[in-house]
């Protein structure tokens, strides 16, 4: 067992300059978080709270058990996407323990427009039910929604992803029997109804839950009858008529009681097994990441000093330690789970795209979950790299990780850019989790390339055409392009898109994982079977 | 010397009898009821009979079964303890027929003395000096009151065969007398078969000091001196001590002669107490002759240092009594506290239920402790709510009342209510102190003993139940991880973990008489809990809180300061024992379901376990709010439940005689709806 040796001064000016640097991000991350979690605002919170019910964070504070963990995802969805302002797009969505088991909880907040559900909640809606199917986890709806938001019926209603993939999820998870409880906490109206009506076990609020297809005024115009919402689908029609709702709430409290009672009834095992041991502290302050990693991407430093922070007792015993050193890989364990990282400490070059494709393969065969650490710029270019072959060599690690069975896990440290993605586990890799760091990038490639090569582009035509393209007029064609890939770049502008699973403050990377991997064991280990490799 | 005797009793008396036989190497034999099979004093005897069911009119009273049993195991001789047939004539005379020695006087002076007026008469023969009242066999109520207000009031209407408070009432003025003469009579019919009642002068500040005798069979009497019991509730002892204070020698000398007198007018053998009115000017006036061991008894042997129950099987055995007057003396002074099951803030309310938890003081030569419980014992309704004593000695009463609040506080007892942190309120009362004493001492000082309703709380006290909850929560998830697939995974922390947001964990109690949960929010040291050092708001404090905790006992430090408290958890219904308190509060926990499925209905409940005496109204008939509906009986005690508004009674469940448990719904009561 090696111990990583810290060669960092944490007393340098450098240091304090990056922690420092880090820290504005940390804080201005805050800010906005604090903003998404007023919800609707107190007007709209106090009106909820005036009917009896339940904050929709206060409703997760008391599903969960008595201090236990919540693991939020995508808090910042939605964030300056709409003309509205849709805190978190009006849906709150992680992992929590409840009655001992770990589940998926959905909330709507009906304090957000009424808890109608925009492009980006059904997005979050649908990768909160993507992670409990991956992970095997059960999940509670805690519903309280006027439905699809009708203004944006065209990006709601009638694609494969879209609202009607929640009730395709219920249908097939519950088939491969991953429970699926609802409770009704409020409206349930049209779509919104099947929520209840296809879970496994669902629970109404006695005078503010209603279910029911066509809500009183589209009754009226449909048939003419006229009907209080409670007559027509209230907790009394479906606890004790319709048996739409198999149990009977008298509050919101009593409600996320029976929820408990539920789950507590599961008889849930998790089934995945991982060789485990107690959890040991870093040797390293995690804080001490602040100061390493800073706010630059062009300021290097050895990609070790992060994993010196993250894994138990800063152990990391290395794998192929000198070759192919632009990757490091090797094995740690995090809370105890044994892991193979993978972590960029340059630009991938053939050997390390082969020697990530080697350990991703000793992963798989052995069963260990897989963390990816990205800071990537891409692979190396040029007629050298291309010769030997870096295209292939660069597939190998792709295929790897595409096609790796073991629970992945990938955290978004610096830069990501390019086929580097593909390669160190993107989104576009199924990670079964993925967050970003505050000062992390992600696109195409990097804005001064783009604007480089976009430039270069537009350059060639000038030369074809004989004109003259001016020094200042290659700027301000370029700046443009910048602004745009640092703005499309900014984690803030992937969170609010969900190409991620939400931001990570460094501090708290650790810990996050420990949660992750424990939650990914719900579900049993696959063995893998790789594709080609092309040799 | 007797080599076998049986004990025809139950509890604490039973327990502390068969202490002192077997220390005289005589055997024990123990009585006992259904309900008593696994009761301390089966345990403690060497052999035990049982008498039948729970009921003590079915067993214990059961003076055929009694003889019987100890004809069966060749008991020589009966200890009858206080209550029962302790004082019962028949059952001296079914003794001396069966050829078995009652531990006791002889039949004549029970007969002399079980009739309070007859017993009055006696003694005003012999000289002692009596209370101004009507003893007359004449019962009819308008000669009663006539009586009554020819003495004067307030009077004391009292049940001749009556003792202990039951069949006792005071009235005030000449309206309130039927009432009060029928309830008493009412009373007394259930209590003991005959409502004879007479009527005397109610004493307004009066001591209650009483004389312990002790005559044997050769002629010979001493008196081991006075205890004051004037702390009463209801006409029951609370407090009692030895000797009484402010007791001038002369004085002593004076009533103990009186004392002594009035035992030899009716030729006493054993242990007697006589009890006396004693007024602010020395004046003293008979009450009545207990013909029996006191509960109060201990005091008397803390300050004398004789074992009156050893004088008992002495002088039962013929021998002469061990110690003549000159021979006898006072030595510092004691304290008796009755442990009750009962609600003193819910008027003395007896209270039934499982002696969960149950921690008594440790006993040394300053310290006593006798007691009938075990924890996990259950206290019910068949016998009396006083399920212990705690008597404690020093060299002077300062010293011995401190000696009774710290023991008090040790005296740790959960899951039945009881009166202990009353007994501690009134030990530490500044008039209790100065001993300015009398039999209205309680009322008198209500303020100062009784519970503030919805009142105010301690932060330190709160913060200590949030520990407690905290180690307590530390605990349940170790074991929960432990057998977990998972071990150590972070979702077994409580520390309240959140994704870029503080650690939330909030923890909720309860206080008695609040609805309202109080919310706790609690910042741990690391969020994932492993530390088990906190940060808790208590409203506006802020308290740093670590401990452990080791089964009952939390060792707590609470901003620096280190103490330990021991906690009893009952379902989550806490009471913190600290060294001055004993706090109660319900950790309102996520899965503790207390919603009421039933509409809120003007049903009304039965307060305890009991039985229906008489229903007051007929179903239909119009009442006004306040007006009396029915009338139960529990613990020996009536109840009358009150029309909680104007309305009327549609429907009665029970008729009188039913049983009823605690929490039965017993009639339905429509209100009026309001115009």
């Amino acid at each position: 067992m090696s111990v990583i040796k810290s060669q960092i001064n944490t007393r340098s000016p450098q240091f304090a300059e990056k922690d420092a640097a880090m820290r504005t991000l940390i804080e201005d991350l805050h800010q906005k978080l604090d903003q998404v979690k007023a919800g609707g605002g107190a007007k709209a919170q106090e009106r909820h709270l005036s009917r009896g019910k339940l904050l929709p964070r206060e409703r997760i504070e008391r599903l969960l058990d008595q201090g236990a963990p919540f693991l939020e995802f995508s808090q910042l969805a939605a964030w300056e996407v709409y003309d509205d302002f849709v805190p978190s797009a009006g849906i709150i969505t992680g992992i929590g323990r409840v009655s001992g088991v770990e589940c998926i909880i959905v909330a709507n907040d009906a304090t957000t427009k009424g808890g109608t559900y925009y492009p980006l909640t059904v997005k979050k809606h649908l990768r909160a039910q993507e992670i409990a199917r991956k992970n095997r986890l059960p999940c509670i709806y805690l519903v309280d929604s006027g439905g699809a938001n009708l203004p944006n019926q065209d990006e709601v209603f009638p694609d494969r992803d879209h609202f009607g993939r929640i009730f395709y999820n219920q249908a097939n998870m519950s088939g491969e029997g991953i429970p699926q409880i609802a409770s009704v906490m409020g409206s349930c109206t049209a779509g919104g109804a099947y929520v209840p009506a296809m879970a496994d076990e669902s629970i109404i609020v006695k005078e503010q839950g209603t279910i029911f297809l066509a809500g009183p005024p589209l009754v009226k115009a449909a048939t003419g009858e006229v009907v209080t919402a409670e007559d027509l689908g209230g907790a009394d029609v479906h606890a004790k008529v319709s048996g739409v709702a198999d149990h009977y709430a008298l509050n919101d409290e009593h409600a996320l009681q029976l929820v408990r009672r539920s789950i507590a009834r599961l008889n849930w095992r998790k089934q995945g097994e991982l060789d485990i041991q107690p959890s040991r502290p870093p040797a390293y302050d995690p804080e001490e990441l602040y100061g390493i990693v800073g706010n630059d991407l062009r300021k290097p430093y050895d990609v070790r000093e992060v994993i010196a922070r993250i894994v138990d007792a800063s152990e990391f015993d290395e794998f192929k330690r000198w070759y192919g050193d632009t990757l490091v890989t090797g094995f740690a364990r995090i809370h105890g789970y044994p892991v193979g990282i993978v972590a960029n400490n340059g630009v991938l070059f053939s050997e390390s795209a082969q020697k990530g494709a080697h350990f991703v393969e000793l992963c798989c065969q052995r069963g260990i979950p897989l963390v990816f650490l990205q800071n990537i710029t891409g692979f190396m270019v040029g007629s050298r790299y291309e010769h030997e072959g870096i295209a292939k060599h660069g597939a190998k690690m792709v295929t790897a990780v595409a096609c790796a069975q073991v629970p992945k896990f990938t955290v978004l440290i610096g830069g990501s850019f390019g086929a580097g993605n593909y390669g160190m586990c993107g989104r576009a890799y199924d990670p079964n989790f993925m967050w970003m760091w505050p000062n992390a990038r992600i696109s195409v490639m990097g804005g001064e390339q783009a604007a480089n090569v976009l430039a270069q582009v537009k350059r060639e035509q000038h030369d074809r055409n004989g004109t003259d393209w001016a020094q200042e007029d290659e700027e301000a064609f370029k700046k443009p392009v910048r602004d745009m890939y640092e703005h499309q770049g900014h984690p803030y502008y992937a969170s609010a898109r969900l190409w991620d699973d939400g931001i990570l403050d460094p501090v708290q990377t650790r810990d996050t994982l420990g949660l992750a991997i424990s939650a990914s064991l719900n579900a049993p280990i696959k063995p893998t079977r790789f594709g080609v490799f092309r040799m | 010397m007797f080599r076998k005797i049986l004990i025809a009793n139950r509890g604490e008396i039973a327990c502390r009898v068969i202490r002192t036989a077997h220390q005289l190497g005589i055997r024990c034999v123990a009585v006992y009821s259904d309900a008593d099979r696994h009761a301390l004093h089966v345990k403690m005897a060497d052999e035990a009979v049982n008498l039948g069911a729970a009921a003590a009119k079915d067993s214990y009273l059961v003076i055929d079964k009694v003889i019987e049993a100890a004809k069966q195991t060749g008991a020589e001789a009966i200890h009858p303890g206080y209550g029962f047939l302790s004082e019962n004539s028949r059952f001296v005379q079914a003794c001396d027929a069966a050829g078995i020695v009652f531990i006791g006087p002889p039949v004549g002076a029970i007969e002399a003395m079980g009739s309070k007026s007859a017993a009055k008469s006696i003694m005003e023969k012999a000289g002692v000096p009596l209370v101004p009242g009507y003893h007359g066999d004449d019962q009819s109520p308008d000669l009663l009151k006539k009586e009554a207000e020819k003495i004067g009031y307030p009077v004391l209407l009292k049940a001749t065969a009556g003792g202990g408070g039951k069949g006792m009432r005071i009235v005030e003025k000449a309206s309130e007398f039927d009432q009060a003469l029928a309830s008493a009579k009412r009373e007394a019919i259930n209590g003991f078969g005959d409502d004879t009642m007479l009527v005397e002068k109610y004493l307004v500040k009066p001591r209650h000091v009483e004389f312990q005798v002790f005559c044997d069979q050769q002629g010979k009497g001493v008196y081991l001196f006075e205890r004051d019991c004037s702390v009463q509730r209801r006409h029951q002892k609370v407090i009692e001590e030895a000797p009484a204070p402010g007791m001038s020698e002369a004085l002593r000398k004076k009533m103990g002669d009186a004392a002594l007198k009035a035992a030899q007018a009716i030729g006493y053998v054993g242990a007697g107490t006589v009890e006396f009115l004693l007024d602010v000017d020395e004046s003293f006036f008979f009450m009545e002759m207990n013909t029996r061991l006191q509960v109060e008894h201990p005091v008397t042997e803390m300050i004398t240092g004789e074992d009156l129950v050893e004088w008992q099987l002495k002088v039962a055995a013929g021998q002469p009594l061990p110690k003549s007057q000159d021979q006898l003396s006072i030595n510092g002074h004691a304290f008796e506290a009755r442990i009750y099951a009962e609600d003193p803030d819910k008027d003395f309310l007896p209270a039934t239920g499982t002696l969960s938890y149950l921690r008594t003081p440790e006993e040394n030569r300053h310290v006593r402790v006798d007691t009938g419980v075990l924890e996990g014992d259950e206290v019910s309704i068949y016998y009396d709510p006083m399920i212990a004593k705690l008597i404690v000695w020093d060299s002077n009463r300062e010293a011995a009342l401190s000696r009774l609040a710290q023991s008090l506080a040790e005296y740790r007892i959960a899951g039945v209510t009881t009166n202990t942190r009353f007994l501690k309120k009134l030990a530490e009362a500044e008039p209790f102190q100065k001993a300015d004493l009398d039999t209205g001492f309680i009322e008198r000082h209500e303020a100062l003993l009784f519970e503030e309703k919805g009142g105010s709380y301690s932060p330190n006290l709160l913060a200590l139940a949030a520990l407690y909850a905290l180690l307590k929560l530390d605990q349940e998830r170790q074991q929960e991880a432990a057998h977990s697939r998972d071990p150590y995974s972070p979702w077994h922390g409580f520390g309240g973990w959140r994704l870029n947001n503080n650690p939330t964990l909030k923890l909720r109690f309860t206080l008695p008489e609040q609805e309202e949960p109080l919310e706790i929010l609690v910042e741990a040291s690391d969020a994932t809990g492993s530390k088990n050092l906190w940060t808790v708001q208590v409203g506006t404090h802020k308290l740093l809180v670590e401990g452990r905790l080791t089964n009952d006992r939390l060792d707590a430090v609470v901003n620096g300061h280190h103490r330990s408290v021991y906690v009893a958890d009952l379902n989550n219904q806490l009471t913190l024992f600290t060294a001055d308190e004993h706090f109660r509060c319900q950790w309102q926990r996520p899965d503790l379901d207390n919603h009421e499925f039933e509409e809120a209905s003007a049903n009304l409940t039965a307060p305890m376990n009991g039985s229906v005496v008489t229903l007051l109204v007929e179903p239909g008939q119009t009442v006004s709010k306040g007006d009396a509906l029915m009338v139960m009986e529990a613990m020996k005690m009536e109840h009358t439940l009150s029309a909680p508004a104007d309305g009327e009674v549609e429907e009665f469940f029970f008729a009188a005689g039913d049983l009823v448990s605690q929490g039965a719904e017993l009639l339905k009561f429509a209100a009026t709806e309001e115009a």
